[in-house]
């Protein structure tokens, strides 16, 4: 979707601000909605690409005017809604009320604490072990499709319609773009693709600089 | 349902008579609800948040750098397989299933952004800060890298090729930067102390220490 989170090569959205010796969380809250993503994730209910899609759904106003746990929060509520495992009615009466009282429906894919080294240090990849004949080969010349789905897709407005080459082949992986919508995983060959800083930008750009971007072969053109 | 977040965005930390922000009201209550469902456990909760505020962070990537430096064959492993040479030092997992690391010459500089959300490493790098997530890095740091290293007081010259890697997919970048010259004979726990984080997203160079004229 054609939404403010495709960010990629806007003017205007101020200076970048390094703070010096960070914390990893700046609020307990930031703490607490942190780990009840993860926490609510590995249920199975959504995979990740959902998750970041909940996200961009986001109305882009608020976006743009929201810290970045705010915008976790928001994803997260949204996705508890829309699979009906926290209805928002229940939601607002325990803003309300400490003590709104709820039924225990527990789940069977419940995130123990004993779970929590194992499952992050295993993580979820989302390469797929299947032999599927690549389209492209590295140095071939491909075309960015011009597409403008109103769902989600991994392929930022500033490289569609765009010239590149094709670095290299990470192998079949996961197409973030069906996943996200519920359409299944439909594997397919990921690519490093190569744009000249010049063919996305002008001739202001480097001379001698790229972008590489990811992209599926389903955002892919031959030249 | 966008009714129940008109608060967002223009509510302040502390507001007044209230001890805790919109924000933090509305955690508390989805925690508490979710916990009382059987949604979520609270001791994992903590886990989760321990093992990112303690055992994960820029100190792993500052291994493997320091090994690729002083081992030629790790770092040729590294640059062939970066998933298996970071995971033989043990670090694996989470946003970090699918490794590439980027090595920086003195023709080449490489920097990772993530333009549509905030796809960052984890097993080496941790949880990424705040600049890297914001909307001013994510929007610039394809259309003007130089400008944005710049800023930040990393020039690199006209003569160097600048490689932005704009990570879309589930595919993870660290860059691995050059050795600073002066370092010969250093060992890996000593060349693991001056590797940054910022240096492995590619916004600054390692220095030794002395050298830029901060510490000695």
């Amino acid at each position: 979707m054609n939404s403010v989170h495709d960010m990629g090569g806007m003017h205007g959205l101020g200076p970048v601000e390094i703070e010096p010796d960070e914390p990893w969380f700046h609020h307990e809250w930031e703490r607490r909605a942190f780990a009840l993503t993860l926490a609510t994730g590995y249920l199975g209910e959504w995979n990740l690409d959902m998750s970041r899609h909940a996200r961009e759904r986001m109305p882009g106003a608020e976006y743009l005017a929201a810290t970045y746990y705010e915008k976790w929060l928001w994803g997260l509520e949204r996705l508890l809604v829309e699979r009906g495992l926290v209805p928002s009615a229940e939601l607002e009466a325990r803003l309300q009320d400490a003590d709104a009282s709820v039924r225990r429906t527990g789940h069977p894919r419940l995130l123990t604490a004993e779970n929590v080294a194992p499952l992050l240090k295993k993580g979820g990849t989302a390469r797929v072990s299947q032999t599927t004949p690549a389209r492209f080969a590295p140095g071939d010349e491909i075309v960015a499709r011009n597409i403008n789905p109103t769902g989600h897709t991994r392929l930022p407005r500033y490289a569609r319609g765009r010239a590149g080459v094709v670095d290299r082949d990470h192998g079949v992986f996961v197409f973030a773009d069906s996943h996200a919508m519920g359409e299944g995983p439909q594997p397919q060959h990921l690519y490093s693709v190569r744009f000249a800083a010049r063919e996305l930008w002008g001739p202001e750009a480097g001379e001698r600089d790229a972008v590489y971007v990811d992209l599926w072969e389903a955002h892919l053109d031959p030249a | 349902m966008s009714g129940a977040h008109d608060h967002h965005g223009h509510h302040h930390d502390h507001e007044e008579g209230s001890r805790f922000s919109a924000t933090e009201l509305r955690v508390k209550a989805l925690e508490s609800l979710l916990v009382d469902k059987g949604l979520v456990d609270p001791q994992a909760l903590d886990a989760l948040i321990d093992t990112y505020e303690t055992k994960v962070g820029p100190r792993n990537g500052a291994r493997v750098v320091a090994k690729a430096w002083t081992d030629p064959a790790f770092r040729e492993w590294l640059l062939r397989d970066a998933t298996a040479a970071i995971a033989s030092l043990g670090y694996t997992g989470r946003q970090g299933e699918d490794m590439i690391v980027l090595e920086n010459t003195p023709k080449v500089h490489n920097l990772v952004v993530c333009t549509l959300c905030s796809c960052y490493p984890w097993p080496v790098l941790g949880l990424p800060p705040v600049w890297y997530k914001s909307a001013p890095y994510r929007s610039r740091a394809v259309i003007d890298p130089r400008g944005v290293m710049k800023e930040l007081g990393l020039a690199v010259g006209e003569d160097v090729e600048v490689r932005v890697w704009d990570s879309t997919a589930e595919v993870r970048y660290l860059v691995l930067p050059e050795r600073p010259a002066g370092t010969e004979g250093w060992s890996e726990d000593e060349l693991a102390e001056l590797v940054t984080r910022d240096a492995m997203i590619g916004v600054a160079r390692v220095e030794r220490p002395g050298k830029a004229g901060t510490a000695k």
